[in-house]
Protein backbone atom coordinates (compact mmCIF):
# COMPACT_ATOMS: atom_id res chain seq x y z
CA UNK A 1 0.00 0.00 0.00
CA UNK A 2 1.84 3.58 -1.55
CA UNK A 3 0.14 6.06 0.11
CA UNK A 4 0.08 9.70 -0.95
CA UNK A 5 2.46 10.49 2.49
CA UNK A 6 4.26 7.80 1.82
CA UNK A 7 5.42 8.85 -1.84
CA UNK A 8 6.84 12.09 -0.61
CA UNK A 9 8.14 11.04 2.66
CA UNK A 10 12.15 12.60 2.29
CA UNK A 11 11.64 14.50 -0.55
CA UNK A 12 11.37 17.37 1.06
CA UNK A 13 12.88 20.64 1.10
CA UNK A 14 16.60 20.29 -0.57
CA UNK A 15 17.87 23.81 1.07
CA UNK A 16 18.84 24.71 -2.50
CA UNK A 17 15.50 26.61 -3.47
CA UNK A 18 17.07 29.90 -3.92
CA UNK A 19 20.24 28.92 -5.55
CA UNK A 20 19.16 29.58 -9.23
CA UNK A 21 17.28 32.38 -8.23
CA UNK A 22 20.40 34.30 -6.71
CA UNK A 23 22.85 32.68 -9.51
CA UNK A 24 20.48 34.50 -12.25
CA UNK A 25 21.14 36.84 -10.93
CA UNK A 26 25.20 37.05 -10.09
CA UNK A 27 24.68 36.31 -13.83
CA UNK A 28 22.54 39.65 -15.05
CA UNK A 29 24.95 41.87 -13.22
CA UNK A 30 28.08 39.87 -15.13
CA UNK A 31 26.23 40.42 -18.28
CA UNK A 32 26.04 43.68 -18.66
CA UNK A 33 29.61 45.19 -18.77
CA UNK A 34 30.23 41.79 -20.60
CA UNK A 35 27.36 42.24 -23.38
CA UNK A 36 28.28 45.62 -23.66
CA UNK A 37 31.92 44.59 -24.49
CA UNK A 38 30.94 41.92 -27.28
CA UNK A 39 28.88 44.77 -28.77
CA UNK A 40 32.12 46.48 -28.76
CA UNK A 41 33.73 43.91 -29.73
CA UNK A 42 31.69 42.58 -32.86
CA UNK A 43 31.11 46.17 -34.11
CA UNK A 44 35.06 46.39 -34.36
CA UNK A 45 35.32 43.20 -35.81
CA UNK A 46 32.60 43.99 -38.92
CA UNK A 47 33.79 43.85 -42.27
CA UNK A 48 37.47 43.11 -41.16
CA UNK A 49 39.73 40.13 -43.19
CA UNK A 50 39.35 36.40 -41.74
CA UNK A 51 42.92 37.02 -40.74
CA UNK A 52 42.21 40.29 -38.90
CA UNK A 53 39.79 38.53 -37.28
CA UNK A 54 41.78 35.91 -36.26
CA UNK A 55 44.22 38.02 -34.98
CA UNK A 56 41.65 40.50 -32.77
CA UNK A 57 39.69 37.69 -31.58
CA UNK A 58 42.86 35.69 -30.32
CA UNK A 59 44.50 38.72 -28.62
CA UNK A 60 44.44 37.37 -24.93
CA UNK A 61 41.90 40.52 -23.78
CA UNK A 62 39.55 39.91 -26.26
CA UNK A 63 39.93 36.34 -25.94
CA UNK A 64 39.59 36.44 -22.18
CA UNK A 65 36.04 39.21 -22.46
CA UNK A 66 34.63 36.49 -24.93
CA UNK A 67 35.41 33.15 -22.56
CA UNK A 68 33.80 35.23 -19.78
CA UNK A 69 30.92 36.42 -21.92
CA UNK A 70 29.97 32.61 -23.55
CA UNK A 71 30.62 31.13 -19.97
CA UNK A 72 28.41 33.88 -18.02
CA UNK A 73 25.71 33.85 -20.85
CA UNK A 74 25.65 30.29 -21.31
CA UNK A 75 24.95 29.53 -17.64
CA UNK A 76 22.38 32.22 -17.21
CA UNK A 77 20.22 30.95 -20.26
CA UNK A 78 20.66 27.25 -18.90
CA UNK A 79 18.91 28.48 -16.16
CA UNK A 80 16.17 30.55 -17.97
CA UNK A 81 15.41 27.64 -20.65
CA UNK A 82 15.47 25.78 -17.36
CA UNK A 83 12.39 27.95 -15.72
CA UNK A 84 10.86 28.67 -18.92
CA UNK A 85 10.07 24.71 -18.76
CA UNK A 86 9.19 24.22 -15.78
CA UNK A 87 6.69 26.53 -16.02
CA UNK A 88 5.26 25.27 -19.05
CA UNK A 89 6.27 21.92 -19.77
CA UNK A 90 4.08 19.53 -17.10
CA UNK A 91 3.92 15.96 -18.39
CA UNK A 92 6.82 14.19 -16.49
CA UNK A 93 8.68 12.52 -19.22
CA UNK A 94 8.17 15.13 -21.69
CA UNK A 95 9.74 17.27 -19.37
CA UNK A 96 12.69 15.32 -18.49
CA UNK A 97 13.38 15.31 -22.09
CA UNK A 98 13.44 19.07 -22.35
CA UNK A 99 15.44 19.50 -19.04
CA UNK A 100 17.88 17.11 -20.60
CA UNK A 101 17.57 18.79 -23.88
CA UNK A 102 18.54 22.06 -22.07
CA UNK A 103 21.57 21.02 -19.95
CA UNK A 104 23.06 18.86 -23.39
CA UNK A 105 22.54 22.30 -25.81
CA UNK A 106 24.48 24.67 -22.99
CA UNK A 107 27.30 22.48 -22.69
CA UNK A 108 27.65 22.22 -26.35
CA UNK A 109 27.51 25.61 -27.30
CA UNK A 110 29.54 26.37 -24.35
CA UNK A 111 32.20 23.91 -25.39
CA UNK A 112 32.07 24.76 -29.17
CA UNK A 113 32.58 28.34 -28.47
CA UNK A 114 35.06 27.87 -25.81
CA UNK A 115 37.07 25.82 -27.92
CA UNK A 116 37.23 27.75 -31.06
CA UNK A 117 38.07 30.95 -28.82
CA UNK A 118 41.36 28.88 -27.53
CA UNK A 119 42.00 27.24 -30.51
CA UNK A 120 41.83 31.49 -32.09
CA UNK A 121 44.55 32.15 -29.18
CA UNK A 122 46.95 29.08 -29.19
CA UNK A 123 47.27 28.63 -33.27
CA UNK A 124 47.52 24.99 -34.53
CA UNK B 1 11.27 6.56 -12.28
CA UNK B 2 9.17 5.93 -9.22
CA UNK B 3 9.19 9.55 -8.43
CA UNK B 4 8.70 10.82 -11.63
CA UNK B 5 5.16 8.13 -12.43
CA UNK B 6 3.92 8.16 -8.23
CA UNK B 7 1.62 11.20 -8.87
CA UNK B 8 -0.05 9.40 -11.34
CA UNK B 9 -0.31 5.88 -9.62
CA UNK B 10 -1.38 7.28 -5.93
CA UNK B 11 -4.67 8.45 -7.55
CA UNK B 12 -3.99 12.08 -5.44
CA UNK B 13 -4.08 13.94 -8.75
CA UNK B 14 -7.87 15.75 -8.06
CA UNK B 15 -9.38 18.28 -10.41
CA UNK B 16 -8.30 21.55 -8.25
CA UNK B 17 -9.67 24.92 -8.56
CA UNK B 18 -7.30 26.77 -10.96
CA UNK B 19 -6.36 30.65 -10.59
CA UNK B 20 -7.19 32.51 -13.30
CA UNK B 21 -4.61 33.08 -15.76
CA UNK B 22 -3.69 35.44 -18.59
CA UNK B 23 -7.12 35.98 -20.61
CA UNK B 24 -8.98 37.89 -16.83
CA UNK B 25 -5.95 40.48 -16.81
CA UNK B 26 -6.22 43.73 -18.52
CA UNK B 27 -3.51 44.21 -21.01
CA UNK B 28 -0.68 46.71 -19.43
CA UNK B 29 2.78 47.92 -20.80
CA UNK B 30 3.87 45.87 -17.88
CA UNK B 31 2.66 43.37 -18.17
CA UNK B 32 3.55 43.32 -22.05
CA UNK B 33 7.35 43.74 -21.44
CA UNK B 34 6.91 41.17 -18.91
CA UNK B 35 6.26 39.07 -21.48
CA UNK B 36 8.86 40.48 -23.92
CA UNK B 37 11.61 39.64 -21.41
CA UNK B 38 10.94 36.27 -21.65
CA UNK B 39 10.36 35.80 -25.23
CA UNK B 40 13.63 37.40 -25.65
CA UNK B 41 15.46 35.35 -23.40
CA UNK B 42 14.35 32.41 -25.26
CA UNK B 43 15.26 34.18 -28.66
CA UNK B 44 18.58 34.78 -27.49
CA UNK B 45 19.09 31.27 -26.06
CA UNK B 46 18.83 29.87 -29.72
CA UNK B 47 20.80 33.30 -31.32
CA UNK B 48 24.17 31.46 -29.31
CA UNK B 49 24.25 29.31 -32.09
CA UNK B 50 24.97 32.28 -34.43
CA UNK B 51 27.97 33.40 -32.02
CA UNK B 52 29.16 29.74 -31.90
CA UNK B 53 28.69 29.84 -35.78
CA UNK B 54 30.67 32.82 -35.87
CA UNK B 55 33.30 31.90 -33.13
CA UNK B 56 34.27 27.96 -34.86
CA UNK B 57 33.70 29.61 -38.35
CA UNK B 58 36.50 32.14 -37.24
CA UNK B 59 38.65 29.54 -36.35
CA UNK B 60 37.49 26.75 -39.01
CA UNK B 61 39.43 28.98 -41.71
CA UNK B 62 38.98 31.87 -44.34
CA UNK B 63 36.11 29.53 -46.19
CA UNK B 64 33.91 28.70 -43.19
CA UNK B 65 34.59 32.48 -42.58
CA UNK B 66 33.38 33.19 -45.85
CA UNK B 67 30.37 31.29 -45.60
CA UNK B 68 28.82 33.08 -42.07
CA UNK B 69 30.02 36.21 -43.77
CA UNK B 70 27.59 35.49 -46.73
CA UNK B 71 25.09 34.54 -44.49
CA UNK B 72 25.14 37.27 -41.88
CA UNK B 73 25.21 39.73 -45.11
CA UNK B 74 22.03 38.04 -46.61
CA UNK B 75 18.72 39.51 -46.30
CA UNK B 76 17.75 37.19 -44.07
CA UNK B 77 20.90 37.09 -42.11
CA UNK B 78 20.56 40.77 -41.37
CA UNK B 79 16.87 40.37 -40.50
CA UNK B 80 17.75 37.73 -38.04
CA UNK B 81 21.36 40.17 -36.66
CA UNK B 82 18.79 42.98 -36.38
CA UNK B 83 16.35 40.57 -34.27
CA UNK B 84 19.11 39.34 -31.96
CA UNK B 85 20.80 43.03 -31.55
CA UNK B 86 16.90 44.00 -30.38
CA UNK B 87 16.33 41.00 -28.14
CA UNK B 88 20.01 41.73 -26.86
CA UNK B 89 19.10 45.41 -25.57
CA UNK B 90 15.29 44.85 -24.72
CA UNK B 91 16.40 41.25 -22.39
CA UNK B 92 19.26 43.82 -20.85
CA UNK B 93 17.19 47.07 -20.47
CA UNK B 94 14.99 44.27 -19.20
CA UNK B 95 16.92 42.58 -16.80
CA UNK B 96 18.23 46.20 -15.49
CA UNK B 97 14.24 46.89 -14.40
CA UNK B 98 14.35 43.56 -12.66
CA UNK B 99 17.85 44.26 -10.53
CA UNK B 100 16.02 47.52 -9.65
CA UNK B 101 13.01 45.88 -8.34
CA UNK B 102 15.37 43.45 -6.47
CA UNK B 103 16.65 46.33 -4.88
CA UNK B 104 13.41 47.16 -4.02
CA UNK B 105 13.30 50.34 -6.23
CA UNK B 106 10.78 51.63 -8.60
CA UNK B 107 7.31 49.95 -7.30
CA UNK B 108 5.43 52.74 -7.59
CA UNK B 109 2.68 53.31 -10.50
CA UNK B 110 4.40 55.73 -12.13
CA UNK B 111 7.61 54.54 -11.66
CA UNK B 112 6.88 50.90 -13.06
CA UNK B 113 5.23 52.61 -15.69
CA UNK B 114 8.53 54.34 -16.71
CA UNK B 115 10.41 51.90 -16.59
CA UNK B 116 8.25 49.97 -19.11
CA UNK B 117 8.39 52.61 -21.46
CA UNK B 118 12.20 52.95 -20.90
CA UNK B 119 12.43 48.76 -21.56
CA UNK B 120 10.86 49.53 -25.11
CA UNK B 121 11.61 52.95 -26.20
CA UNK B 122 15.41 52.47 -24.66
CA UNK B 123 15.80 49.18 -26.48
CA UNK B 124 14.45 50.06 -29.86
CA UNK B 125 16.55 53.66 -30.19
CA UNK B 126 19.62 51.87 -28.87
CA UNK B 127 19.36 49.08 -31.29
CA UNK B 128 18.90 51.90 -34.37
CA UNK B 129 21.82 53.21 -32.71
CA UNK B 130 24.09 50.51 -32.80
CA UNK B 131 23.22 49.36 -36.50
CA UNK B 132 23.99 53.09 -37.43
CA UNK B 133 27.59 53.19 -35.78
CA UNK B 134 27.80 49.00 -37.45
CA UNK B 135 26.94 50.55 -41.16
CA UNK B 136 29.36 53.53 -40.37
CA UNK B 137 32.58 50.91 -38.89
CA UNK B 138 31.52 49.50 -42.60
CA UNK B 139 31.88 52.33 -44.28
CA UNK B 140 28.73 52.94 -45.14
CA UNK B 141 25.73 50.68 -46.33
CA UNK B 142 26.45 47.78 -49.05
Amino acid sequence: MRTPMSSVRGLGAAHTGTKDFWHQRITSVAGIPLCIAAIVIVIGLLGRSHAAVVQILGSPIVAIIMLLFIINTVYHMWIGMQEIIIDYVHEDKLKLATLLGNTFFCFAIALASAFAILKLSFGV
Amino acid sequence: MTELEAGSTTGSRRARPLSPHLQVYKLMLTFVMSGFHRISGAALYFGMLLIAWWLIAAASGPNAYANFEWFMGSLIGRLVLFGYTWALLHHLLGGVRHLLWDLGLGFEPTEREFLALATIVGSISLTLIIWVIGYLAMGGPR
